[in-house]
């Protein structure tokens, strides 16, 4: 389970002051939900999973992560998310074990168990053929699987993806789009962001659509749909946001 | 803090560093290599050097003299030197390294000297260049050889006898045992060298542990781990440290090695030139340990310094730029305790760097001032406490790690 209310980052910039990179942003993500976050570049969505995975801390307003405090317990709520992004790198020099291995130690698994798990989901994920190799030795598909692998070794019941599937070829990015399903399937709360309406239509069961770090608009698809009276989700993302996009913005 | 955290972080960063070429270049061979280069290499280099001008036999130009045969006669006589005619370009040719030196002989110097009424002969040199000064010098003394054979036929002429003129002679003569003279020699240096490596060693692994981490994007990977920051940056200094004070150690061994080397060399030359054995030195395993264990809160300063300031920079490449004039700020200090004459006071003994440097210069002799040791070493540990809290403050702040 998400919160947040109200939900505010403020950046500081000697060029341009003050940018309000998330404003007031209120919202909640249940279990076997997957919710996905859409927006343009810049439109905020980094700035708000970071905060939920309390890579950064929110300047107002609160936000929980399975009814811990993301300011209060920040730890907690690590203990409880696995985080993806296309920023979330593996260490080159360390293999595609030992970089699973590292994170388990970190969330504290015991090393027997961390074994068991590690076996098991290396088999699960058919990733037992380059297990020993160097991360910066895999190729593009051996990587993500391993990033995956880092991300479930604590066996999170939070998933942040952050446009897990930017740069990826079709078949890479299919193999994460399978993976969030499987997510919801097992029970998961899943947020992800991306600006692919494709993969929102496919795969998300609440919609929010945000921009100059506002929530504009939220809802199912189908909801969306009857709200704006139109039928492509493109359309409807153009409809919300227009009136706010401000292209500096972008980043 | 989890002990057991940090652990884990600095496991994890040690598998990393001994996998990375450039971290085991600047941490293991630089130190290994560079005393035994320093010392046997440019020693060896330096000596063949200097023999090779010495044992050179220089042209010299002989300007006026016509009417003074002995003197011109005595200075061909030399078989040290070769006499060339005098041309008017003579200046030039002493620039320009033609001939090393040129000797003014004034007219009417012999006719003069029967007079007892001393002249001045002038020997031109370029001023600074090691071969013409070796051989005005080389001149000089042939000179002098000739004027003490004037000297003594004129006591003879008087019928006075030569030790007139040495009514009682004087010896310098060493009372400091051989490590002290040694010490005195080469202590600044050796202080140096290790405060010095104890900077470069910590370089690399403190850029590559924080902007390297950036560049490469792992940093946002590890921050969503339920690490405390404070645990992580605690186990990535460790591995600096570890780095710095590797470098440092390794260094103190190939010194010690380099320098046995050298005895040896000299021992062989002992037999036959005496003076060779002042220059030995000896340096006591207590002096060294002494050395290394002060360096120990230094290198603690550095890694810390090094985590906070390479921990700004976005990229490895910008983390350079910032880590290379720290390298002037540690070398300036370092250097200005070998400066002769500058001693330890309490004054100075407050002076990051600057303090273990000459306090190293002193401990390389065997002398323990035990005040000032104390009173560097706690100092130095309150420094590099500062640093730490610094570095561990710079990794809480989110426009630091997220700098764009």
């Amino acid at each position: 389970m998400i919160e947040t209310r109200g939900l505010t980052k403020v950046f500081k910039d000697k060029k341009r002051g003050e940018i309000r990179a998330v404003d007031g942003v209120s919202f909640t993500c249940a279990p076997g939900q997957i919710y996905g976050l859409l927006g343009a570049n810049g439109a905020g969505k980094t700035t708000t999973l970071r905060m939920l995975a309390t890579i950064l801390e929110p300047s107002d307003g609160t936000a929980t992560v399975c009814g811990h405090d993301v300011v209060e317990a920040p730890q907690k709520v690590r203990a409880n998310v696995g985080f993806l992004s296309t920023a979330t790198a593996l260490y080159p020099r360390l293999t595609s074990q030992e970089m699973v291995e590292y994170f388990g130690r970190l969330n504290g698994i015991p090393e027997p168990e961390l074994k068991k798990r590690v076996d098991e989901i290396f088999t699960r994920l058919d990733m037992n053929s380059f297990r020993d190799r160097r991360c910066d030795k895999l190729s593009t598909g051996m990587k993500q699987k391993t990033s995956i692998a880092r991300t479930l070794i604590h066996d999170p019941q939070v998933m942040i993806f952050d446009e897990p599937t930017l740069g990826l070829d079709i078949m890479t990015a299919r193999t994460i789009l399978e993976f969030i399903r499987e997510c919801r399937q097992r029970g998961k709360t899943v947020i992800f962001s991306t600006h692919v309406m494709s993969e929102v239509e496919k795969l998300c069961d609440v919609i929010g659509i945000i921009q100059s770090g506002k929530l504009l608009a939220e809802g199912s698809l189908a909801g969306l749909r009857e709200k704006y009276q139109e039928q492509d989700l493109e359309e409807i993302f153009v409809k919300v946001v227009a009136p706010h996009y401000k292209p500096e913005e972008a980043a | 803090m989890s002990l057991q955290n940090i652990g884990t972080v600095y496991r994890k960063e040690l598998t990393e560093a001994l996998r990375d070429r450039r971290t085991l270049i600047s941490t293991m061979l630089v130190p290994l290599l560079l005393f035994p280069l320093l010392s046997v290499g440019f020693g060896a280099l330096a000596f063949t050097l200097l023999k090779k001008a010495e044992e050179e036999i220089p042209k010299v130009m002989v300007l006026g003299g016509a009417d003074s045969p002995g003197v011109l006669a005595a200075l061909g006589a030399s078989k040290k030197m070769e006499v060339l005619p005098a041309t008017p370009d003579w200046k030039d040719k002493i620039i320009n390294k033609e001939i090393r030196a040129a000797i003014a002989i004034p007219g009417g110097f012999e006719a003069s000297l029967a007079q007892q009424n001393p002249l001045t002969i002038e020997i031109y040199k370029y001023e600074g260049e090691l071969k013409s000064s070796i051989s005005a010098a080389t001149v000089e003394k042939n000179l002098k050889d000739y004027r003490d054979k004037v000297v003594e036929s004129r006591l003879d002429a008087n019928h006075v006898p030569a030790s007139v003129l040495t009514p009682f002679l004087i010896k310098q003569d060493n009372v400091a045992p051989p490590e002290k003279v040694g010490g005195a020699a080469f202590g600044g240096i050796i202080g140096y060298m290790v405060i010095l490596l104890c900077l470069t060693g910590g370089m690399y692994p403190a850029m590559d542990l924080t902007a390297g981490e950036k560049e490469r994007g792992t940093m946002e990977t590890i921050l969503s781990s339920p690490i405390s920051r404070l645990d992580l940056v605690l186990g990535k200094f460790f591995l600096v440290l570890t780095a710095s004070l590797v470098t440092a150690a390794l260094s103190v061994l190939s010194m010690g090695v380099s320098f046995w080397g050298m005895q040896q060399l000299k021992a062989l030359d002992i037999s036959k030139n005496p003076d060779a054995a002042a220059m030995q030195l000896q340096i006591k395993l207590p002096a060294v340990l002494s050395v290394f264990l002060m360096a120990l809160p230094l290198a603690v300063l550095f890694s810390a310094g090094l985590i906070t300031i390479s921990l700004f920079a976005k990229s490895y490449k910008e983390a350079q730029s910032y880590v290379s004039p720290l390298m002037i700020l540690v070398i300036l200090p370092a250097v200005a305790a070998m400066l002769p004459g500058v001693e330890l006071t309490a004054k100075l003994a407050l002076i990051p760097i600057l303090n273990v440097s000459l306090l190293c210069k002193e401990l390389v002799t065997g002398t323990y001032h035990w005040n000032f040791i104390v009173l560097i070493f706690l100092s130095t540990c309150v420094y590099a406490a500062a640093a730490l809290f610094l570095a561990v403050k710079m990794f809480q702040r989110e426009d630091v790690l997220f700098r764009s």
